[in-house]
């Protein structure tokens, strides 16, 4: 039997490569692990001394500002010393001088590897390689997984309705081309949400999506009656240039979220949004600002739910 | 081997140890979990002014490198600003020092205290640190390769008992 490459031979978490495969327990033990987390950042010392010693390197293939600062900060509060470099991929060189990189890095003492990529796969490669006190953690890798969004994600709809086990959660938009929406739909599923939507047009949803236990709606207004939780995905602007697409405005008059289509879905819902977003294109600013909007906490309890899964895999 | 002492009998006595020591200033903390059990019994016996703080200090072990995380840590809850203040820290049972080193290192990260006294229910030596106890419920002898825990009854009693270290 194949061993998962995210745990070790005791099962325990090694690298976090993507939310697909990880046992509801390890999910549960991120979730329960971020939760004393969310309190440290509220404190006046808003640091522990787990990582004290420890180096992460931020190893960002792909631009990204929201993602790359909250594992620095989520690094710098477990009192780790954290190393910035922001690569510009050259497309040629990428399986060797990927890994190269990260031999070279490896030699500086590096513990943990927080890397971004454009290629799907390559957090893989690197995990492959590494040493054995060495960790990886997948920031995003083309359009596979961003498994540490997923479960800021699945933190704040917990944070919010308390329990998966009644909810139903609506992701809407770029299905096809977010790797959020992959993360967020194997952890809602493992954690027993009875129903996950993705609304979208054909165009933008996978071919087979209902195979990962989802129902596919193409009327943004069906698929919102009764949602608990409404996940509003970003619609990449170079998406417009292609056939995909009509335009801006004709993806907003069917699939952005405004305050009338949103009183469709329960009356607490709440919209989430994993950021940038387009205002405008597939969400409205008096949504976005509105009551139901919990995007900004989303950031805040993406630091609480990195600096859990950094020190679980750092101690394993 | 003596048998062990009863969790109920000592309690009482070492509220009554603290209690001339409480003043307008003193607020209680609890580390989890035995100590926050502890913690409540002794709140409840005691003119305390806040209500009890609970820390976790999984976080702060010195053991974290060989370790790692545990896999449940619980909320540190301070429901009060421990600055100037006269700390009563509660832990049930006193070995080695290192979990009070550790509280001690958190509670500096919310504040700076006037004073932080120990209490705690059962004191078993063994100490690798230089902390001892202000109040103490008992002296224990732990036979080697054992530990000793406090354990908490469906009815809510406490009672001290042996079991294997792992």
């Amino acid at each position: 039997m194949q061993r998962n490459p995210q745990l070790n031979a005791n099962g325990e978490l090694q690298h976090l490569l993507s939310v697909e495969g990880l046992p509801r327990e390890t999910l549960l033990q991120i979730l329960d692990t971020a939760e004393p987390f969310a309190d440290v950042t509220e404190r006046e010392v808003k640091k522990v001394p787990l990582l004290r010693g420890k180096s992460v390197f931020n190893l960002f293939f792909e631009p990204s500002t929201r993602t790359r600062t909250t594992f620095e900060i989520a690094a710098k509060r477990l009192s780790a010393d954290v190393i910035n470099l922001n690569i510009a991929l050259s497309s040629q060189t990428k399986g060797e001088s990927l890994l190269d990189t990260v031999a070279n890095l490896s030699a500086m003492q590096a513990d943990i590897f927080v890397v971004r990529h454009a290629s799907s796969g390559a957090p893989y490669l690197i995990a492959r390689h590494v040493k054995p006190h060495e960790h990886v953690i997948n920031a995003g890798d083309g359009r596979h997984a961003h498994p540490t969004q997923g479960l800021l994600d699945l933190y704040t709809i917990r944070h919010y309705k308390k329990d998966f086990s009644r909810l139903t959660v609506a992701i809407v938009g770029d299905v096809l081309h977010s790797r959020v929406a992959r993360s967020l739909i194997h952890g809602l599923t493992t954690l027993g949400a009875p129903e996950v939507r993705v609304i979208g047009p054909q165009t933008l949803l996978p071919a087979g999506v209902e195979a990962l236990g989802v129902r596919v709606f193409h009327d943004m207004r069906a698929g919102l009656r009764d949602c608990d939780v409404v996940v509003m995905l970003r619609l990449q602007n170079e998406r417009m240039s292609g056939a995909l697409l009509p335009s801006a405005q004709e993806y907003f008059m069917n699939y952005g979220l405004s305050a009338e289509k949103l009183a469709l879905a329960k009356r607490d819902a709440i919209v989430m949004h994993p950021g940038p977003m387009n205002r405008g294109v597939e969400i409205d600013s008096s949504v976005a600002d509105g009551p139901h909007s919990v995007i900004l906490p989303q950031v805040t309890f993406g630091i609480a739910v990195r600096m859990a899964v950094m020190s679980i895999v750092a101690g394993n | 081997m003596k048998p062990l002492p009863d969790a109920e009998v000592l309690l009482p006595k070492l509220a009554a140890e603290v209690r001339p020591h409480v003043t307008p200033a003193s607020a209680m903390i609890g580390l989890y979990t035995g100590g926050a059990w502890l913690a409540e019994r002794l709140h409840a016996l005691l003119p305390m002014k806040d209500p009890l703080g609970l820390m976790d200090i999984a976080f702060y072990r010195d053991d974290y490198a060989k370790q790692g995380l545990k896999h449940d840590p619980k909320r540190t809850k301070i429901p009060f600003n421990v600055e100037g203040r006269d700390l009563l820290l509660v832990d049930d049972v006193l070995y080695t020092g290192r979990t009070v080193r550790a509280a001690m290192n958190e509670l500096f990260d919310y504040g700076r205290p006037r004073s932080i006294a120990l209490v705690v229910l059962a004191d078993r030596g063994g100490r690798q640190l230089p902390i001892c106890p202000q109040y103490c419920g008992a002296q224990v002898e732990v036979p080697e390769g054992m530990r000793l825990r406090l354990k908490r009854d469906s009815d809510g009693k406490l009672r001290l008992e042996l079991e294997r270290a792992a």
